[in-house]
């Protein structure tokens, strides 16, 4: 059994604040909230890339819907059987992560992942994607969501 | 009741997880020839390249076998299957008693009959020990390399083999490189990128020869040219390591023949990934699928009907993810078709040196090419194994910024909630 998150479309006003939190939480700093000026530390230490969010807003142009979507974390998480390194993997409690530091980018994950779900991270070098907030013990995205159109769940 | 496992790499762990899902008690034990724990055969180039050290080829943590009561009997090959007394037969004489067992041993280098195969210097690429051959090869002095075949192995080799600043020249039967999983367009797109890397490409000619005295100095191609060489390389492809199992009553065609729970034709026996000939869902018939995903997915199949809990698959078809430095592509299913009720469609943004080429048929996706544009390709990949009606969204497959909201809201919602409510 994992917690996963859903999105509600009906609600989701397509403001990408889930996309700064998640950014800010698997930053060097790590914090369920943000201040304003930590912000513009956060992006002045990537003067080469930008910060690669484990969450995806879609939205499509002429379309009033959107929604974040992030990992499923699925029961028999495809990814984590296509990995070549085993970097990809599933944890005893349900959650799916990568080990970005095994992983060689090979995207072999974003072939499987039938939700599209796996980003390239950073300068394209390792899988990127949600881990649940791991450390912090509570989904940022789902926390701060000014409308409330994340809500984890256990399923 | 004891499960063993002859194989030691992908298809033995999805078999050893599933097992362990399922029956945390009864023995399991794994034969190997290769003396490493299980390790990744796709990151040898990677190794050889310098960009994978050797804790990191590793594809499980180093307790995985104790944790999963697994006694891994390393650098032991099976010579025989006694299959009537239930019995596998090692090199060293020993016998390893089953009640249940998965044959898993993969696939081993195609190398046609070749003059001057046996000197010094020329080898295969599928081992960990093939590139720590090469790794010292080179540590001795090579310069200049010959690589035989231009496919996604052969390609990788030779982009490690000049990142390690070797001249290297590419030797290619076809008219392409990647002919298997990339059509003309796409081929040049990859081909350029390697020759700007200074990979240099033999096309449609092949090696006749290997010369040298002890060691190999050169090869002649079939086209007449003699290129002076260090070492050479093979892969041309791989075939099922099998012939110990032949002339048995184990069912064989290309490779061993399985149904969709990765039974063979002999009670107790079963047998996953690159040494098995299974069902392919695109092409519709038996085949050996020789990737990885396939024999993790034909692994964790066998294992748990091994265990008693049935399973099926038969949703297996081949799909490739690779990269050669600034070029990723990903294809799956069909992607040369050869008949005319296909209907193709194909986007080149030259500007962005990206390339997307899929093909339906019926209304559904036989397969697709994606180059340098591969973001959420997995959701493709998954219609093509539930065979989705793609008619009314077709149109919007082939831009790079495709997603859930291109589907029915029904059933984007279906997908991404699973049945469960927001
Ligand atoms: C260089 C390279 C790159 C690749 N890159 C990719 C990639 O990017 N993506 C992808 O999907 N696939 C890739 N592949 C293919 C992929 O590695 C295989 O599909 C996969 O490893 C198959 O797994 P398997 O478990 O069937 O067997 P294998 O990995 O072939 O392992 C079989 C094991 O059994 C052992 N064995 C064989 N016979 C015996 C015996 N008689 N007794 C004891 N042990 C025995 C072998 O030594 C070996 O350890 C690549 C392959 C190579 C060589
Ligand atoms: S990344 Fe994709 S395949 Fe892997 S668990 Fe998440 S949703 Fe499932
Ligand atoms: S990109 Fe990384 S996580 Fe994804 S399959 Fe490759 S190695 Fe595994």
């Amino acid at each position: 059994m994992a917690k996963k998150i859903f999105p509600k479309e009906e609600v989701c006003v397509g403001c990408h604040l889930c996309e700064v939190y998640c950014v800010y939480a698997h930053s060097k700093y790590k914090k369920p909230t943000v201040k304003a000026h930590e912000l513009v530390k956060l992006y002045n230490k990537h003067k080469d890339s930008k910060p690669t969010p484990r969450i995806l807003v879609e939205e499509k142009s002429g379309e009033w819907t959107t929604f974040a979507l992030q990992c499923r974390h699925c029961d028999d998480a495809p990814c984590t059987k296509a990995c070549i390194t085993g970097a990809m993997k599933k944890l005893e409690d349900g959650r799916v992560i990568c080990d970005e530091e095994k992983c060689v980018g090979c995207w072999s994950c974003i072939m499987a992942c039938p939700h599209g779900a796996v980003r390239r991270g950073e300068n394209k070098k390792a899988a990127s994607k949600c881990d649940l907030c791991l450390e912090l013990g509570e989904p940022v995205c789902v926390k701060n969501c000014p409308n409330e159109a994340l809500v984890i769940k256990e399923v | 009741m004891r499960y063993v496992i002859i194989g030691n790499s992908v298809a033995a762990c999805g078999c050893i997880e599933a097992i362990r899902k399922v029956d945390l008690q009864n023995p399991i034990v794994v034969i190997s020839d290769e003396k490493y724990r299980v390790y990744s055969r796709p990151l040898i180039s990677y190794y050889l390249a310098g960009k994978v050290d050797e804790s990191k080829m590793y594809i499980r943590d180093e307790d995985y076998y104790e944790k999963n009561k697994v006694e891994a009997m390393l650098g032991k090959r099976a010579v025989s299957v006694d299959f009537k007394n239930k019995e596998v037969v090692l090199d060293d004489g020993s016998k390893v008693k089953y009640d249940k067992l998965l044959i898993a041993t993969g696939g081993k280098p195609f190398v046609p009959p070749t003059k001057g195969f046996e000197l010094k210097n020329v080898f295969t690429f599928i081992k960990f020990d093939d590139v720590k051959a090469i790794d010292e090869a080179i540590k001795n002095g090579a310069k200049k390399a010959t690589v035989i075949g231009a496919g996604l192995s052969g390609l990788k080799a030779a982009e490690a083999l000049i990142k390690r600043g070797l001249e290297v020249t590419v030797v290619e039967l076809a008219n392409r490189i990647l002919g298997s999983i990339l059509d003309l367009e796409a081929s040049k797109i990859v081909q350029d990128e390697l020759e700007k890397h200074g990979i240099v490409f033999k096309l449609e000619t092949s090696v006749d020869e290997i010369i040298g005295d002890g060691k190999v100095e050169k090869v002649k191609l079939k086209n007449g040219e003699i290129l002076d060489t260090d070492i050479v390389v093979f892969a041309i492809g791989v075939v099922p390591n099998i012939d110990f199992l032949k002339g048995t009553e184990l069912k064989i065609n290309r490779g061993i023949v399985v149904d969709d729970h990765m039974r063979t034709n002999i009670e107790d026996v079963y047998a996953a990934g690159d040494c098995a000939e299974g069902y392919d869902c695109v092409y519709q018939q038996q085949r050996v699928i020789p990737i990885w995903p396939n024999a993790y997915d034909q692994g964790e199949t066998a294992g748990y009907n091994m265990a008693g809990v049935e399973k099926t698959f038969d949703r297996g078809f081949p799909m490739n993810s690779i990269g050669f430095f600034d070029v990723h592509m990903i294809t799956a299913g069909i992607v040369m078709p050869n008949s005319d009720d296909i209907e193709v469609l194909v986007k080149h943004d030259k500007e962005k040196n990206s390339y997307r080429k899929i093909y339906i048929k019926n209304g559904r996706v036989l397969g697709f090419m994606f180059i340098n544009s591969i973001d959420r390709a997995g959701m493709i990949t998954n219609m093509i194994k539930e065979g989705l009606n793609v008619e009314s969204i077709k149109h919007r497959l082939l831009d790079d910024d495709f997603g859930y909201l291109d589907l029915p809201k029904e059933l984007r919602q279906e997908k991404i909630l699973g049945g469960a409510k927001a």
